[in-house]
Order: C-alpha cells, then sequence, then structure tokens
C-alpha cells in the first residue's frame, strides 16, 4: 500500500516535468519525483517495529540482526539526497543564467536550438 | 629511496584519485599560475593513459578501506574495463592537449580543467565500479561535469542545451536509481557479482524485469539510443570542442554503451528477448540518427546525429549476442572514439579560425588548415568504412556477424547506412575543405602547435587501430579479451 504512495510521488513527479512549461517548475517535478525514489529506497530497509541499526556493547549479534532496519539504504538515500542537492544547485543556476540571457522562465519561449 | 610497488591491485584506485585529486589541485595553484592547469591536467591524463596501459592483461579486485567483499566496496579490473580504461584516457589525452590553445578565448579556465579532470573521475569510477550503487554514484559525477561544462560558454545556446540536457538525464539517473533500488529489495545485495549469482540460481521474475526495463531505458538515454536521443544534438554541438569531443568520444559509450553490456551480459544473464530489444534499438539509432545527419548543414550538429548513428551500430553488433558481433561491437566503439573526437577536434579547429560552423558558409580549407585538412580526410574516411582505414574493419565484422547469425535485414541495413555516412562525410569534405575558399576567408592564420599535435596523434590512433584488425579478423589483439569477458557469461562464473 504504502509503495504506492511512492509510485504516486513519482508519478507526479514526470507529470510536472512533462506539462510545466516554467524551467523552475520542472525544477521542483525533478526534485518531488527524486524525493520519490528516496522514500522508495527506504521503505525497502524499513521493517514493521524494527529498531534503529545502532549495535550496543552488550547486545547480541543475531539478535540484533533480527530487530533492527536495514541500514545501507540509509546510507544510500544519503548519499543520493547528497547528489541531488549538487544537480538541484546547478539546475538553479542555469535557470538563473537563461532568465538572464532570455528574459523569461518560459520553456516554449526558450528555443534557438533546433533541427 | 622510495619502493616502487607496481601491483595492479593497487593501482585500481588510482585511477579514481589522481583525476579527482588533480582536480582540486588545480584550483589550488591555478589562482598563481594559470599554466600549471594545463599543465596539471595534461599530466594527469599522460600518467593515466600510462597507467592503463599497464593494466594490459591482468585482473583483480581492489576492497575499498580493507573490508571484505559483502561488507566493503569493491572495485573490479578487468580487460574489458582496461580496454575502456585506455579508450577514455586516450582520448581524454588528446583533449587536454588540444584545450591548451582552442581554450585561450574562454575565462576561468581553471574551472574547466577542474570540471574535465572530474568527468574522467566518474567515467574511470563506472568503468572500475563493482557495485551497483558506486555505479549511480561515479555516473552522476561524470554526468554533473558534462551538464556543467556543456553551460560553458554562458551564451543562449548553450544554456538552453545544458538544460534540455540536465532534466533528461536527471530523469534517466532517477529511473536508474528505482532500478538499483528494486534490484536490492529483490536480491538483497548492490555487489555485482552477488546479484549475478542469484539471477543466475533463481532466474528472472516480474520486479527484476522490470529493474531490467528500467536500466534499460535509463542507459538508453545516457547513450542517446533513438527513440531517448533528443539531448544529443542539442548538448555535443553547444559545448565548447574539446567537450563535445569527450562526450561523443567516450562519455556516451563509458557510461552508456559499456553499462548496458556489462549490466546483459555480466549481471542479468544473456536472454534472446532483450538482445532482440538491443538489435531493434541500434537498428532505429543507426538509422535515424544517419538520415537525420545528412540534412544538417552545421558541422557539429551533423556529426553528432552521426555518433547517434554509429552508437546505433555498436548496439546492433552487442545486441547479435555472438562472439564474432561483440568484437566487433567492442572494436567499433574503440574506433568510433578516435574518430569522432578527432572529427569534433576539426571542427573545433574550423570554428577556431574561421568563426563559422555553418558549412554554406565554409570552403577550401584545405590550403589555409593543412593540418585540419589532412586529419579529417582521415577521420571522414574511418567512419564512413572506406579500406584500409579502421572503420571499415569493424563494420566489416559486424555485417559478418550478422549474417553469420541469419540477420541478413540488419546486415543489409548496416551496409546501407554505411553508404549513408560516406555520403554526408563526403559533403562535409566536399563543402568545408576542397570547394574553392570564400572570400570572406581570404586570410585565415593555420591551426594552433598544440591543436594540430592533439589532431595528429588521434589521427595515427585511428591508423594505429586499422593494423589492430590485420592481426586476425575473429579475434584483433585486447578486444578478443574484452569480448572473452563479456561472452562467459554472469559474474563469478
Amino acid at each position: 500500500m504504502i509503495y504506492s504512495l511512492c509510485l504516486l510521488l513519482i508519478l507526479v513527479g514526470l507529470y510536472g516535468v512533462v506539462v510545466s512549461r516554467q524551467t523552475l517548475k520542472i525544477v521542483v517535478s525533478l526534485l518531488i519525483m527524486n524525493h520519490g525514489v528516496h522514500l522508495l529506497l527506504l521503505l525497502i530497509g524499513y521493517r514493521e517495529g524494527g529498531g534503529p541499526p545502532i549495535v550496543d556493547p552488550g547486545s547480541v549479534i543475531t539478535e540484533f540482526a533480527n530487530g533492527a532496519v536495514d541500514p545501507l539504504p540509509q546510507a544510500l538515500v544519503l548519499t543520493s539526497i547528497v547528489i541531488g542537492l549538487g544537480v538541484l544547485a546547478l539546475m538553479v543556476a542555469l535557470c538563473v543564467r537563461l532568465y538572464e540571457r532570455y528574459g523569461t522562465f518560459d520553456v516554449t519561449e526558450i528555443r534557438r536550438l533546433r533541427g | 629511496m622510495f619502493e616502487i610497488s607496481m601491483d595492479v591491485q593497487n593501482l585500481i584506485p588510482m585511477f579514481v584519485a589522481v583525476p579527482l585529486g588533480m582536480s582540486l589541485l588545480v584550483q589550488l595553484v591555478a589562482r598563481r599560475r594559470r599554466v600549471m592547469a594545463e599543465l596539471l591536467t595534461m599530466l594527469s591524463l599522460l600518467i593515466l593513459t600510462l597507467m592503463s596501459c599497464y593494466t594490459i592483461g591482468s585482473s583483480g579486485i581492489y576492497h575499498l578501506g580493507g573490508w571484505p567483499t559483502p561488507i566493503g566496496i569493491d572495485m573490479r579490473l578487468d580487460a574489458l574495463a582496461t580496454l575502456l580504461l585506455m579508450t577514455v584516457n586516450i582520448v581524454g589525452f588528446a583533449v587536454s592537449v588540444y584545450s591548451v590553445d582552442y581554450m585561450r578565448r574562454y575565462s576561468a579556465r581553471s574551472h574547466f580543467y577542474s570540471l574535465f579532470l572530474l568527468m574522467v573521475t566518474g567515467m574511470n569510477g563506472v568503468i572500475l565500479a563493482g557495485d551497483l550503487f558506486n555505479l549511480y554514484v561515479f555516473l552522476e559525477v561524470a554526468a554533473i561535469a558534462s551538464y556543467s561544462l556543456v553551460a560553458f560558454g554562458c551564451a543562449h545556446e548553450e544554456l538552453e542545451a545544458s538544460f534540455k540536457y540536465i532534466v533528461l538525464g536527471s530523469l534517466s539517473s532517477v529511473l536508474i536509481l528505482i532500478g538499483v533500488a528494486l534490484v536490492y529489495g529483490i536480491t538483497g545485495t548492490l555487489n555485482m557479482t552477488h546479484i549475478a549469482t542469484r539471477i543466475a540460481e533463481t532466474g528472472m521474475d516480474a520486479p527484476l524485469l522490470l529493474a531490467f526495463g528500467l536500466f534499460i531505458v535509463g542507459f538508453s538515454f545516457k547513450s542517446a539510443l533513438v527513440p531517448f536521443h533528443a539531448w544529443l544534438p542539442d548538448a555535443h554541438p553547444s559545448a565548447p570542442a574539446p567537450v563535445s569531443a569527450m562526450l561523443s568520444g567516450v562519455l556516451v559509450k563509458a557510461i552508456g554503451v559499456y553499462v548496458l553490456a556489462r549490466l546483459v551480459f555480466n549481471v542479468f544473464g544473456v536472454m534472446d528477448t532483450e538482445l532482440g530489444l538491443l538489435r531493434w534499438l541500434g537498428l532505429l539509432s543507426m538509422v535515424v540518427g544517419g538520415l537525420l545527419a545528412v540534412g544538417q548543414s552545421d558541422i557539429k550538429r551533423l556529426f553528432a546525429y552521426s555518433s547517434i548513428s554509429q552508437l546505433g551500430v555498436m548496439v546492433l553488433g552487442l545486441g547479435l549476442g555472438t562472439p564474432l558481433g561483440i568484437v566487433g561491437a567492442l572494436y567499433h566503439l574503440v574506433n568510433h572514439a578516435m574518430f569522432k573526437s578527432l572529427l569534433f577536434l576539426n571542427a573545433g579547429a574550423v570554428e577556431y579560425a574561421t568563426g563559422t560552423r555553418d558549412l554554406d558558409k565554409l570552403g577550401g580549407l584545405n590550403r589555409m588548415l593543412p593540418v585540419t585538412g589532412a586529419t579529417s580526410l582521415i577521420g571522414s574516411m574511418s567512419i564512413a568504412g572506406v579500406p584500409p582505414f579502421n572503420g571499415f574493419w569493424s563494420k566489416l565484422i559486424i555485417v559478418l556477424a550478422c549474417v553469420e547469425s541469419g540477420h541478413y535485414g540488419f546486415a543489409l541495413a548496416t551496409v546501407l547506412v554505411s553508404i549513408v555516412t560516406l555520403a554526408y562525410q563526403l559533403k562535409v569534405q566536399r563543402k568545408a575543405f576542397f570547394a574553392t575558399l570564400p572570400e570572406a576567408l581570404a586570410n585565415l592564420r593555420r591551426e594552433p602547435l598544440m591543436m594540430a599535435l592533439a589532431m595528429i596523434l588521434l589521427a595515427v590512433g585511428c591508423i594505429a587501430l586499422s593494423f589492430v584488425a590485420l592481426s586476425g579478423l575473429r579475434d584483433p589483439w585486447l578486444i578478443g579479451a574484452a569480448q572473452q569477458v563479456l561472452t562467459s557469461g554472469v559474474f563469478g562464473k
């Protein structure tokens, strides 16, 4: 059930990318899509009622492995968020530069390249 | 004295560490001395080239931080990785030599060299990555560097092309990341060897097929196969010429075609349906790209469409799945890296001298730009498949492989596309280099020394590659070993 919400979020983002005419709206839509995937990754590592994946000095390792959520997807999401931030910064910078050159955020007016 | 340990195992991480460290160092030293940025870039690419030559014939796995395989991160070197590393770094070296003169008219050159080295870092990382997520991370490193390099000039067209590229690139990255998440959810591991053994045991089920489909679409975007090619004809011509050469010459192969081959043959295991998909994608790209190239009058845009067409030829060769087809595809990949970067550097030299890329305004440049004229003739004849140049041999192998496996239609299509290629390359040669010189271009200066050197280097590479085939058409040197990696099936067997 909750997986379908991820799918919904990704599809909302995809819809935004395809339909939006403003460069900044496209950027935000891509961000939504990206976070949909991050949520999916987190859900894959989630376990109903699972504890935090931190080993106490006294805990038994097999018990810990059966009771904790999978920490790997969390590390992946963290990496992916950082990458996403880099791409986001670059995209916003491009939008600003495009606005300086063309005087608009409208992608239908930003079309000098053809062929 | 230093004890120089030349263990290949320890050399593997250096392919990522050297360009990454250098790209930061360039920023630090270039504040004082401008020329240091150029020197450091050339030096690091030269070191990388020598290192990649040193890895010939060896293979190994490097465990980052000394952690064993299921816990730590693997970097994997084999014959296929060696072949790709050599291609990337040799082309990178030639391009860095070329940039010295070409980039003089841009400001902020040290940023260019840093981003260039970051792009090389990303590509080397993708080639050596042993698990899916690090492959994704390095792919993003290369992609982000290339987005900003496309926009480097900050003019109207460059920004527009870069925006288109970054939106489609991020979209495909999202698809790839969903694929990675699905594969991790199903197999419980990200290591490519482990995924491969797991899939070989259980076979493909529906979620894995979905992940595989996402990978195919994502990496088809990255390698600009028709119908996912919309960004390439804008992004490649708009970038500065050295960047176009890197993008068309190696980037689309290192993060597109190479990863496709790796996933199809080594990770997911070959099935006939997926090979059929690759064959049709290849056919579509080579026909559509070739036909669109004919009508172009901008040299770099023409070459960009031609790249799509040649990428189609490679993917078709891979899609045949036979040893001969894969040899042809890999051989064509290396050849294309040489002559397409050469042609983009030629186009850059023409633009540098005349200030235009419009074929209708050019003519008779052979007299004014002798080195550009001669090397572009070699490049054009190679890509068009005129014997005895390298492009002829690789296309011949692919056509033979088509016939051998009974795909006569594909063989015919490859031959026809080859003729179309010859047509548009002759158009470039005739309009730019042979016709009479227009009045406006009467007093041009010759191409600068470093640019000429880089073009000669790549032209010599094209000719040298022609001889590789003579040692045995079925099993050319180096490429045969790379082919065995792919046909030996999934990892770890």
